[in-house]
């Protein structure tokens, strides 16, 4: 094989990696769009607020402690030294869920039948709110997040395919993280379980039943409340995993948040009411910034495309397929 | 559970008193003092003209919209107001003028979810699924399989019903309402837009639904013959009030009817 052509390969798969993540995320605020109709811009906060909670479960971190030692002179600083990961995450699971069942009590009840954009601006104040209250809780220094998942270049995979260029070319090998791989396991491990759940259990069933037509789950019992508990809870879930994997990858800082947002093009692309949507739109723009930042990039000798290509790609769908790839067609009836 | 309070009322004796009731949308009055009782176990029809507030009243029956004032006497307690969750908790099923299905699900699920309320397993069971859920879901697709039995679904079991022709998606409608075996069924339109062979086969499955499963049946419809034919009384509303009340027969003669349909001579 040429070099060209391996690392075209490895660009893709990179490419597609890192857009497990994003369709992961975006995932997210599909849950939760087509069970509340709310676009919910504190989603990626969610992952912050979840990771910085792992992260204080997982050293023993009193929560408010700096608040508390300035207010009262104290010098408090840890309950233990350390927790098992999987306690921790544990924990930090149960926080997600009551941070949900906050959100139904405090916010989305009383919201009920208001128009979308109040709720999208209702979730604007969530964000900042949760972002305040991490901050308050566990610090705002940069953390260290290691749940044990192992991180860095793959020898094997290096080692593997040094011999596939062909003879004479010059070549290392192809790069590829662990944490990448481990990534994309388990993001298909959770989307594959939440497939099977909503198809073939009664909750499940009301799920969909509520993402579907509001009125008509509320005509066969269900509680709308109970769902949203639920849905957010699963959102919250999520990020979580995005959370500790991106915590894993750069530390728990709070720019965490604003990687999120790349779901906003993800979403554009794949349509906001389509849960497949989400998952190709993500690995679309995964491999699609990938390949623009290496191709286009070298041929107009620029850089950092990838920072800006998946927003002009959405930008692009926007003009010519609004509804995105798989999304509900917009027909209005005149 | 008022839902045994009902099963235990007799035929024939009061399950739902309607007093007073009146709701106002800002200044539009839909309902201005209406009153009525249904009878269980009979087919009871609420008609009048467009704007009526026959679809309001549904409404109000089971728990979208709140009275402004009045009361709901339902299985003897008076209430100011329903709740959509526990009118169908209490037994009442309804179906909807202008069809509320959840499209993208099949005819098989639209039917499960009126399963909902009967099924028992708890959150973490379904996550693990194993036997005692499988053995449930089993036994509620059994159940379901009935309705589709009763009303010659089985062919478009696994359609997703957003693509299904408009009578099929009624029919289905009914069908989740069945599913739910419920002691009182609100349908509001269940024959529009229906050719006559498809109202028949309709009025047939709602009578069906009467005579056999013993459901108390209150309906709004526009054909006048279907509501003469099949319901036991009659209560007709014009502009949000009650004009008349009583048996077919009855409201055939009655004036204030036949002038709210015909329009008064001058």
């Amino acid at each position: 094989m040429s070099v060209e052509l391996l690392n075209f390969i490895e660009t893709v798969l990179n490419g597609l990696m890192s857009g497990v993540m994003y369709s992961l995320v975006a995932l997210g605020f599909v849950l939760i769009f087509k069970a509340s109709g709310v676009f919910n811009f504190a989603q990626g906060v969610f992952a912050l607020f979840a990771a910085l909670t792992l992260v204080g479960f997982q050293t023993g971190q009193i929560p408010f402690s700096h608040l508390i030692n300035e207010l009262f002179g104290t010098n408090l600083h840890n309950w233990y030294p350390s927790l098992h990961s999987f306690l921790a995450i544990l924990l930090t699971i149960v926080t997600m869920i009551i941070l949900a069942w906050l959100v139904e009590r405090l916010v989305l009840r009383h919201l009920v039948n208001q128009e979308p954009i109040i709720l999208f601006m209702a979730t604007i104040g969530l964000a900042f709110v949760l972002e305040g209250v991490g901050d308050l809780m566990w610090g705002s220094d940069v953390k260290v997040l290691d749940v044990g998942i192992p991180s860095g270049g793959s020898i094997w995979l290096e080692e593997a395919t040094i011999g596939w260029a062909s003879e004479g070319s010059e070549y290392y090998g192809m790069y590829i993280d662990v944490l990448n791989v481990w990534a994309t396991i388990i993001a298909v491990i959770l989307v594959t379980a939440l497939a099977l759940f909503s198809q073939y259990t009664k909750t499940g069933r009301a799920l969909r039943a509520v993402a579907d037509d509001h009125q008509a789950a509320l005509s066969v019992g269900i509680s709308l409340r109970s769902i949203w508990i639920l849905v957010w809870g699963i959102s919250g879930f999520i990020a979580m995993v995005a959370g500790i994997m991106w915590g894993t990858e750069s530390g728990v800082q709070f720019s965490l948040s604003l990687i999120a947002l790349k779901a906003l093009p993800v979403l554009i692309l794949g349509g906001f009411t389509s849960i497949p949507g989400a998952i190709i739109g993500g690995l679309l723009i995964g491999v699609g910034e990938k390949l623009a930042e290496i191709y286009i990039g070298g041929l107009l000798d620029i850089g950092a495309i990838e920072n800006w290509f998946a927003y002009v790609l959405a930008l692009v769908f926007l003009l010519f397929r609004p509804q995105g790839l798989f999304g509900d067609k917009i027909i209005e009836r005149v | 559970m008022s839902l045994d309070k009902i099963q235990s009322i007799p035929y024939g004796k009061e399950v739902i008193k309607i007093k007073n009731i009146s709701l106002a949308f800002g200044g539009v009055k839909a309902l201005t003092n209406v009153s009525f009782d249904v009878k269980k176990g009979e087919v009871f029809a609420i008609i009048g003209p467009n704007g009526a507030g026959k679809s309001s009243m549904l409404n109000v029956i089971n728990g979208f919209y709140k009275p402004t004032s009045g009361q709901i006497n339902f299985a003897g307690e008076d209430r100011k107001e329903m709740m959509p969750e526990f009118a169908a908790k209490s037994g009442i099923a309804r179906t909807f003028q202008n069809i509320a299905l959840f499209k993208g699900m099949s005819t098989l699920d639209n039917l499960m979810t009126g399963r909902l309320l009967k099924q028992k397993q708890n959150f973490l069971m379904q996550a693990l699924y194993f036997g005692p859920v499988q053995k449930e879901e089993a036994y509620h697709r059994d159940k379901v399989e009935r309705v589709i039995d009763f009303l010659d679904l089985q062919a478009i079991r696994r359609t997703p019903v957003g693509s299904l022709p408009y009578g099929l998606q009624k029919r289905v409608e009914l069908g989740r309402a069945l599913a739910m075996e419920p002691e009182i069924l609100l349908l509001d339109e269940p024959m529009a837009g229906m050719n006559v062979e498809e109202k028949q086969d309709m009025s047939r499955f709602v009578l069906t639904a009467n005579d056999e499963f013993k459901t108390t049946i209150v309906l709004i419809e526009h054909d006048m013959s279907v509501v003469m034919d099949i319901s036991n009384r009659i209560v007709v509303l014009d502009y949000g009030k009650k004009i008349g009340e009583g048996k077919p027969s009855e409201i055939l003669k009655n004036k204030a009817v036949i002038d709210a349909y015909l329009g008064v001579a001058d």
